[in-house]
C-alpha cells in the first residue's frame, strides 16, 4: 500500500504537476494564436514575443513595485503588475495592427502575406525587447516560494517520495481557469464576443448585418494582448524570463493550437494539455515509478524511457504531423489549415 | 638636467639596440591562436603574455650569446582546420623555430598533424583542454600548459570516492566540453568503483528542465553531478531538482563555478561541492607582479598559461645550448619539472644564467607549472564546499 501511494507522489511531483502548469501556460499561448487565426485569419508568428514584451512589462514593473516595497505576502508582486503590462502590451499591438496588418487586411493580401509581416513584427520585437531588458534571463518571483514543500511533505507523510508543489504552478493553473472561464463567458453570453463570433463564422454575412469589423478586429487584439501577458508572465514566473525561451515556445504553442483545431478556443485547451502531458510523459523515466508498482523481483533494470529528453520538442512535432495526417482539422473541429 | 640625461640615456639605448640587430642573429617563435573567432576577446592578452616572457628574456641578456628572440603571430580563426594549418606553415616559412599555440582544440590538432609533426617543429598550447590531445600520435612535439579535462573528471571522481558516495547521475551540457567531461568523469568514476545511474545531456538556455530532472530522479542515486555552465542550463537543472526535490546534493565541475549561483540558490546549495582550477601562491603573485609593471592584462583567461609556454620554449632552447626546434623538443621537460631551481615569474633572467651554468631548473611559473604524462599540464584544482559563507576551500588536488 505504501509502495502504491509512494509511487502516486512520485508521478504527482515529476508528471503530473509539471505537465498540468506547463499546459496551462501552453494552453494560454494557444487561445491567443487561435483567436487571431479564427478572427484575422492567419498564424501570428509574433505571438511569443508579444508574450515576451507583455512579461518584460511586467517585469519593469515588478522591480518598481517591488522598490516602492510593495509586497502580496504570499503572492508574487507581478501579479499587481500583470493590468498594467496588458495596458501597455495592448496597446504595443494594436499600434502593430495600425502600422502592419491594417495595411495588408485594406488590400485583401492572402494570409501567407500577413503570416510573413508576422514574421518580421517577430524580429522587431525580439530586438526591442533585448534592447530593454536584456538577453539574459531575469528574475521577479517573489512571495512565498512553495505551497507543499517536498522535504516538509516526506516528513509529514512519512513517504519516501517527495511531493513539491510551487506556488506559481498553483498561481498558474488557477489563473489559466479564471481567464478560460472569464473568456468562453465573453464569447459566448455577451454581445461583442458573439460579434466577434459570427465575424469569425462568415466574414460577409457579419458584415452584411451591421457588425464593424474594426472594432472586431480591435477587441481581439485587446484580448489576444492580454491572454500573451497573462501567459508570458506565468511562464516566466512558474520558469525563468529569457526572451529567446518564449521564441522557443512558439512551437509547441502552434502545435497546441493546430492539434486542437485552429480558431477552436476549447481545442486551444485541449491542446496545450495533450502536448504538455505527451512531452512530459513521452520522456519521463518511468523507473521509478514502476519499480514502487510490481513484486520486488520483477524490478526493471533500465530506465524505462521512450525517448531522452533531448526529444522533448519532436514530440510536439511528432503529435502536429500525426494530427495534420489523420485529422488536418484538429480534435475540435477547427478550420483546416 | 635629470631629464635631459634620461633622454640621451634612452636614445644611446635604442642606437646600440638598433645596431646591435644587424650582426645579432634573431630567432622567431610563433605565436599561433584564434585572434579572430570565437574567442578573439581572449586571445590579444594571451599573446600579450607570451610576449611579456620573450622582452624579459631579451632584456636580461641572458639567451644564448648574440641571439635576440622575436614572435611572429598568426590567426588560426579557432574554427577552420585549413585556416590553422595554412598560419602554421606560414610561420614556419618565416623561420619559426618553435609555437606557443594553438589555443582552441580543434586547431591544435590540425596544426600539430599538418604542420608540426611534418617539419619538427615543436608547439607548446596554453589552453586547448580536450582530453584527445592526450592520446593523438605527437612525435614527442605537443606539450601544453592547460590541464586536459580528462584530468578534471579524474579529480572530480576522486573526490566523490573520497566522500564515500558510490552512486550518482550525472548530466551535462550538451557540447564539446561537456561532453568530453562527462565521458572522462564516467570513465574515472565507474573504474574507482562508482556506479553511475543515468548520464543525461541537458541543453543550455531553456526555460525548463523538469522532464531532465524527472528522468535523473527517476534514475536515482546520492547526489547529481552537475557539468554544465552556471549561468544557464546547469543552474536550472539543480534549480529544478531542489524545487521538486529530487536531489539535496550537487557537485559540480569548473563551469558551475561563479558567485551567481550561490547567491541566487542560496542556503540549499549549502553542502554541495565540487572542482575548479586553481592557480594560486607565488608564482600567480608575481605573474600578477609583472603584468600589472608592463601595463598587460593579467588577470584575463589563459594568460598565465600563455606566459609560461612561451617561457618555457626559451628555456628549453637554452638547455640544449643551441635555438633550434630539435634542442626545444628534447628539453621542455627538464626544464619544467623537478629537479632544479624554482623559477617563478619574472626570474627568467636568472633561469638563463643557472641554465648557461649548466645547473637544472624546475620552472614553476604562473601556474605551478608540472607536466605529467604526454607532456601536459597536471593541473591543479581547488576542491571547495559550499557553506553558510559562501564557498570554501576544501583542499587542493
Amino acid at each position: 500500500m505504501i509502495d502504491v501511494l509512494n509511487a502516486i507522489v512520485a508521478f504527482l511531483n515529476f508528471v503530473f504537476i509539471p505537465a498540468a502548469a506547463y499546459g496551462s501556460q501552453l494552453a494560454l499561448g494557444a487561445l491567443g494564436v487561435t483567436l487571431i487565426y479564427g478572427i484575422l485569419r492567419f498564424s501570428n508568428f509574433a505571438h511569443g514575443d508579444t508574450m515576451s514584451f507583455g512579461t518584460m512589462v511586467v517585469i519593469l514593473f515588478t522591480w518598481a513595485f517591488q522598490s516602492w516595497g510593495i509586497s502580496l505576502g504570499p503572492l508574487p508582486v507581478a501579479l499587481l503588475a500583470l493590468p498594467l503590462g496588458i495596458v501597455i502590451t495592448a496597446l504595443m499591438v494594436l499600434a502593430s495592427d495600425k502600422v502592419v496588418y491594417s495595411y495588408y487586411r485594406r488590400v485583401k493580401a492572402k494570409p501567407i502575406v500577413l503570416v510573413m509581416a508576422s514574421i518580421g513584427v517577430m524580429f522587431v520585437l525580439n530586438g526591442v525587447v533585448r534592447l530593454i531588458i536584456g538577453p539574459s534571463d531575469q528574475r521577479f518571483a517573489d512571495g512565498e516560494r512553495f505551497i507543499i514543500n517536498a522535504r516538509e511533505f516526506k516528513e509529514w507523510s512519512g513517504l519516501a517520495e517527495g511531493l513539491a508543489l510551487k506556488t506559481t504552478q498553483g498561481i498558474t493553473v488557477v489563473t489559466a481557469a479564471i481567464v478560460v472561464a472569464i473568456l468562453f463567458w465573453f464569447l459566448n453570453r455577451t454581445r461583442t464576443g458573439k460579434s466577434m463570433r459570427a465575424y469569425s463564422d462568415n466574414e460577409d454575412l457579419a458584415l452584411l448585418s451591421g457588425i464593424n469589423p474594426e472594432r472586431v478586429v480591435m477587441i481581439t487584439w485587446i484580448i489576444v494582448a492580454a491572454l500573451a501577458t497573462i501567459a508570458g508572465t506565468l511562464y516566466g514566473l512558474d520558469k525563468v524570463f529569457k526572451p529567446f525561451t518564449y521564441f522557443q515556445l512558439l512551437l509547441p504553442i502552434f502545435a497546441a493550437a493546430i492539434v486542437g483545431g485552429l480558431g477552436s478556443p476549447l481545442g486551444a485547451i485541449a491542446g496545450g494539455f495533450v502536448i504538455a502531458f505527451s512531452e512530459v510523459m513521452v520522456t519521463y523515466a518511468w523507473k521509478k515509478v514502476v519499480t514502487y508498482l510490481v513484486p520486488e523481483n520483477l524490478e526493471p533494470s533500465g530506465l524505462l524511457q521512450l525517448l531522452s529528453t533531448d526529444y522533448k520538442f519532436a514530440v510536439s512535432f511528432a503529435i502536429l504531423v500525426i494530427v495534420l495526417l489523420f485529422r488536418p482539422t484538429g480534435l475540435f473541429r477547427g478550420k483546416s489549415v | 638636467m635629470k631629464k635631459l640625461l634620461l633622454a640621451s640615456a634612452a636614445t644611446a639605448l635604442v642606437a646600440s639596440a638598433a645596431s646591435a640587430e644587424s650582426h645579432m642573429s634573431e630567432v622567431k617563435f610563433g605565436i599561433l591562436l584564434g585572434f579572430t573567432g570565437p574567442i578573439e576577446s581572449l586571445t590579444p592578452m594571451m599573446a600579450d603574455s607570451a610576449e611579456l616572457a620573450l622582452s624579459e628574456v631579451n632584456e636580461s641578456g641572458n639567451f644564448l650569446e648574440g641571439v635576440t628572440l622575436s614572435a611572429v603571430r598568426g590567426d588560426t580563426t579557432c574554427v577552420d582546420a585549413s585556416a590553422a594549418t595554412a598560419a602554421a606553415e606560414q610561420l614556419v616559412s618565416e623561420g619559426a623555430i618553435a609555437i606557443m599555440g594553438a589555443a582552441c582544440s580543434g586547431a591544435s590538432t590540425a596544426v600539430l598533424a599538418n604542420v608540426a609533426m611534418p617539419n619538427g617543429v615543436p608547439m607548446i598550447s596554453p589552453s586547448s583542454t580536450s582530453p584527445a590531445l592526450s592520446t593523438v600520435e605527437d612525435n614527442d612535439l605537443f606539450f601544453r600548459t592547460a590541464p586536459s579535462d580528462a584530468r578534471q573528471g579524474e579529480v572530480l571522481a576522486q573526490v566523490l570516492m573520497d566522500k564515500g558516495v558510490e552512486s550518482v547521475a550525472v548530466t551535462y551540457t550538451n557540447n564539446d566540453y561537456g561532453k568530453g567531461f562527462s565521458d572522462a568523469f564516467a570513465a574515472s568514476y565507474e573504474g574507482m568503483g562508482g556506479s553511475i545511474t543515468a548520464n543525461v545531456p541537458h541543453e543550455d538556455d531553456k526555460g525548463d528542465y523538469s522532464a531532465e530532472v524527472g528522468s535523473l530522479a527517476s534514475a536515482g542515486g546520492d547526489a547529481l553531478v552537475v557539468l554544465g555552465y552556471a549561468d544557464s542550463g546547469g543552474k536550472g537543472v539543480i534549480q529544478s531538482a531542489l524545487d521538486t526535490g529530487a536531489f539535496d546534493t550537487f557537485v559540480m565541475g569548473d563551469g558551475m563555478y561563479a558567485d551567481s549561483l550561490v547567491a541566487d540558490l542560496g542556503s540549499s546549495m549549502v553542502g554541495s561541492y565540487g572542482t575548479v582550477p586553481w592557480s594560486e601562491g607565488e608564482g600567480a603573485d608575481a605573474f600578477a607582479e609583472i603584468t600589472s609593471a608592463a601595463g598587460i592584462n593579467g588577470e584575463s583567461s589563459f594568460t598565465r598559461e600563455s606566459y609560461d609556454a612561451m617561457a618555457l620554449l626559451a628555456m628549453a632552447a637554452m638547455a640544449g645550448g643551441e635555438a633550434t626546434s630539435e634542442a626545444i623538443a628534447a628539453n621542455i621537460m627538464d626544464v619544467a619539472n623537478a629537479p632544479g631551481e624554482k623559477i617563478l615569474p619574472g626570474e627568467l633572467g636568472k633561469a638563463l644564467e643557472i641554465l648557461a651554468d649548466g645547473g637544472d631548473v624546475d620552472y614553476v611559473g604562473a601556474t605551478g607549472v608540472e607536466l605529467v604524462g604526454p607532456g601536459e599540464a597536471a593541473g591543479s584544482y581547488r576542491e571547495y564546499e559550499i557553506t553558510e559563507d559562501g564557498y570554501e576551500t576544501v583542499q587542493f588536488r
